[in-house]
């Protein structure tokens, strides 16, 4: 049986249901059986955000992954990744961006988040602003996370490709080359 | 048929299109807002020309509605739970007038509050108004609920509701589009007093609307979405509503064979179901996202029956949205668990936006007040509610959409001076105009202000009906007019504004303050799609 419960997170506005859609989307692409569970309303204006998405070939009962059930955590903010931990299985992987959006008065020295996420058996921590700059477009970060665990991720990587290809496809070729580009070199970076 | 990607709210939408629609009707609220805004961004929706505006508030949506479905059309209103009981007036009524063409109601309830300031069950309107209630447990059964919504509603010529909440309405499944059905010709009630509630009429059609319900527990288009199920244990047996069976069904998986089950999700619903269960099983336990309703129900007031399980006895949590774990622990499994939140991390509450106009009226608004000391600000449902944290902890009260105007008008008359309003564009034309009547015909001593981003915030920026009428419906409801100040709050004009706000605190009588820039989500969103359309 195939199953796949990842746990997206991040801060409202940083956009984490693009990844969400693109994921999604490869997922009916494969026949597969999916539920996604989004943050809409209060808690988006700079506040925590989280999606839950279920992915396997057999009909999701619960929109909510249960604890300490999630095969990943796919974090677009270093903090908001441990912030989910009470999911993550023990054989699970976190992957998260090492870039901090600090807009609390309170928010913990860079290294000591770093420190924690380094504890956790299977992590990878990817610096997706910079490599997203160097792919050519500084705002496809989102796309170098999601290539970074698209190896956890239970779907062929092509499809991936063609969900980015289908999702951007009204932005023109560049911006789906760009995004392309930006979701290859996260996944060079896990392999 | 196509197989769609999409929300619970917009499978709905997707549904009522499908089924028809000649209105959708609604005021913005999380979790219903989606099916509004995904029936405007459809291209069948603008090709057939539904309705598909948002109106000033619910009660006004559900008045149209019941309007398109008086002339034979089929028609649907979706609001959050709150919303319905602004609508409630019409709702009620609107099933003891019974409808010509169908009308769904769609009460998105909200159970541990994620944004909103209850979590009140809509099930409970649905009994008081005795009209049928769908109540799906997933976007697939949501998406054909609606067919049979329309149908029944059709049938008995009565409003249907339809029960969602926060986590069906969204989250994201695959759905099965079914054969659509074209939408339906104008046509007037046979009966020509239908609708005229005289009280003489009114006590004859609610004689009827009482058999009515009790006939609607045989409806094959309701009772086909309650099963029962047996299973070989004897021990317990276990009832879901709605959502609850999703997660029974996550945690039992094929052991859910194993026991007597009960799964609800339409009422009203055949009593034999309910001794079905009750006949067969020692104890029950009772599984619902959301108030107890079923389980009062079954418990009745002495509750010496049959032992039952749920949120009264504290197997379940008394509030709060059910989820894997709470079921987990109900039927006695064990709880898996990760590991602990490390205790660095820290919490991140939602906030105002960079440069969000709000935070520059209330700046001013704090300097202003300040000699006045704590407690003379009523506020409201909005962005600007975010004011009442800190570093800001400028406002006092966030009841209901309107309250802020009533509530300084009933404190002014109380005796305190100033007493402020602070209010949202798309609220005050909510509910906030009529209070603002109540000032100007008593002359009470307030200040209303008005933080006018021209767009309903809160919710995603979706079209506000006050934009640009502002001044216009306060001069209209007899505000003077050198008591309506327009000001812009920018940081630059701090100084100005505070002066303009204590000269107005002073006044005696009703004034009125517009502090008007556009919110900058929305700005910015208009200025992305004036680029692309070029
Ligand atoms: C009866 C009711 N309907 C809808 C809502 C959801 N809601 C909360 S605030 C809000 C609108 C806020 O718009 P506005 O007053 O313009 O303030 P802004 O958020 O733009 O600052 C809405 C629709 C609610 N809480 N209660
Ligand atoms: S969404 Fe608009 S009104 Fe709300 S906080 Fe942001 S800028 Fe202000």
């Amino acid at each position: 049986m195939m199953k796949n419960d990842i746990i997206l997170s991040g801060v409202g506005g940083q956009g984490i249901l693009s990844i969400a859609a693109t994921i999604g989307l490869a997922a009916i692409a494969n026949d597969l059986f999916l539920k996604q569970s989004e943050v809409h309303g209060m808690s988006q204006r700079g506040g925590d955000v989280q999606s839950h998405l279920r992915l396997s070939d057999k009909p999701v009962s619960s929109d909510l992954i249960p604890y300490g059930k999630a095969d990943l955590i796919i974090s677009v903010e270093p903090m908001e990744s441990l912030r989910y931990l009470p999911w993550l299985s023990g054989n699970g992987w976190l992957v998260t961006n090492s870039n901090p959006f600090i807009n609390i008065p309170d928010y913990p020295p860079l290294d000591e988040i770093l420190k924690e996420i380094k504890k956790i058996k299977n992590h990878i921590i990817i610096d997706a602003d910079e490599i997203a700059k160097q792919s050519g477009s500084a705002r496809s970060g989102n796309m170098v996370i999601l290539g970074a665990a698209s190896p956890f991720i239970e779907m062929p990587y092509e499809s991936l490709e063609n969900a980015v290809i289908k999702l951007f496809g009204r932005k023109g070729d560049q911006i789906i080359e760009a995004n392309l580009k930006a979701l290859k070199a996260g996944r060079e970076y896990s392999k | 048929m196509k197989k769609l990607l999409l929300l619970g709210d917009e499978a709905i939408a997707q549904a009522a299109l499908d089924a028809g629609l000649s209105g959708m009707y609604a005021y913005p609220g999380t979790p219903s807002t989606e099916i509004m805004e995904f029936i405007q961004s459809s291209k069948d929706a603008s090709d057939r020309n539904v309705h598909r505006q948002w109106s000033s508030n619910e009660k006004t949506a559900m008045e149209a509605a019941l309007g398109m479905c008086y002339a034979g059309k089929r028609a649907m209103v979706a609001m959050k739970h709150v919303g319905l009981n602004v609508a409630a007036d019409s709702f009620i009524n609107s099933a003891i007038t019974g409808v010509n063409g169908g009308l769904i109601i769609v009460s998105a309830d909200d159970p541990s509050m994620h944004s909103s300031q209850n979590e009140q069950d809509s099930r409970f309107y649905g009994r008081f108004a005795f009209v049928p209630c769908f109540e799906p447990s997933n976007q697939q059964e949501a998406y054909n609920m609606v067919f049979d919504a329309f149908e029944v509603s059709e049938k008995y010529k009565l409003p249907v509701l339809l029960r969602i909440t926060t986590r069906l309405a969204h989250s994201r499944a695959s759905i099965n589009q079914k054969a659509t059905i074209p939408e339906k010709i104008l046509s007037l009630p046979d009966d020509p007093m239908q609708f005229v509630l005289l009280p003489a009429i009114a006590r004859k059609k609610f004689k009827v609307l009482l058999s009515l319900y009790e006939s609607l527990r045989y409806e094959n288009r309701i009772s086909k979405y309650n099963n029962f199920k047996d299973g070989r244990k004897r021990e317990l047996g276990i009832i879901t509503c709605g959502i609850a069976y999703n997660y029974l069904l996550e945690n039992l998986g094929e052991s859910l064979n194993d026991f007597p089950v009960l799964k609800i999700s339409a009422y009203p619903f055949p009593k034999d179901l309910i001794k079905d269960i009750t006949g067969r099983c020692k104890e029950i336990l009772i599984l619902e996202e959301g108030a107890p309703v079923i389980e009062e129900a079954i418990r009745g007031i002495l509750d010496e029956g049959i032992k039952v399980f749920g949120r009264l006895d504290g197997t379940v949590p008394r509030d709060g949205e059910l989820n894997p774990a709470i079921v987990a622990k109900a039927i006695g499994l064990p709880v898996s668990y990760g590991q602990d939140v490390p205790s660095l991390v820290k919490m991140r509450p939602p906030s105002f936006c960079n440069g969000c106009g709000h935070i520059d009226m209330f700046n001013s608004l704090i300097e202003a007040v300040k000699p006045y000391g704590q407690g003379h600000v009523f506020s409201d449902i909005g962005c600007y509610t975010l004011a009442a944290l800190p570093p800001y902890s400028a406002i006092n009260s966030c009841v209901d959409m309107g309250a802020s105007v009533t509530m300084a008008i009933g404190a002014s008359d109380a005796g305190l001076f100033p007493s402020i309003a602070v209010i949202g564009d798309s609220t005050f034309t909510h509910s906030g105009m009529t209070g603002l009547l109540d000032a100007v015909v008593k002359n009470s001593l307030v200040t209303i202000i008005i933080s006018d981003n021209s767009t309903t915030g809160m919710t995603g920026g979706q079209k506000s009906q006050a934009t640009g009428r502002l001044e216009q419906i306060c001069e209209g409801i007899g505000v003077s007019r050198e008591h309506i100040k327009v000001i812009v709050p920018l940081r630059k004009n701090h100084t100005e504004n505070v002066g303009i706000l204590k000269e107005e605190f002073e006044y005696k009588g009703v004034s009125v303050i517009i502090a008007s820039r556009e919110c900058i989500q929305t700005a910015a969103k208009r200025k992305r799609s004036e680029n692309s359309n070029e």
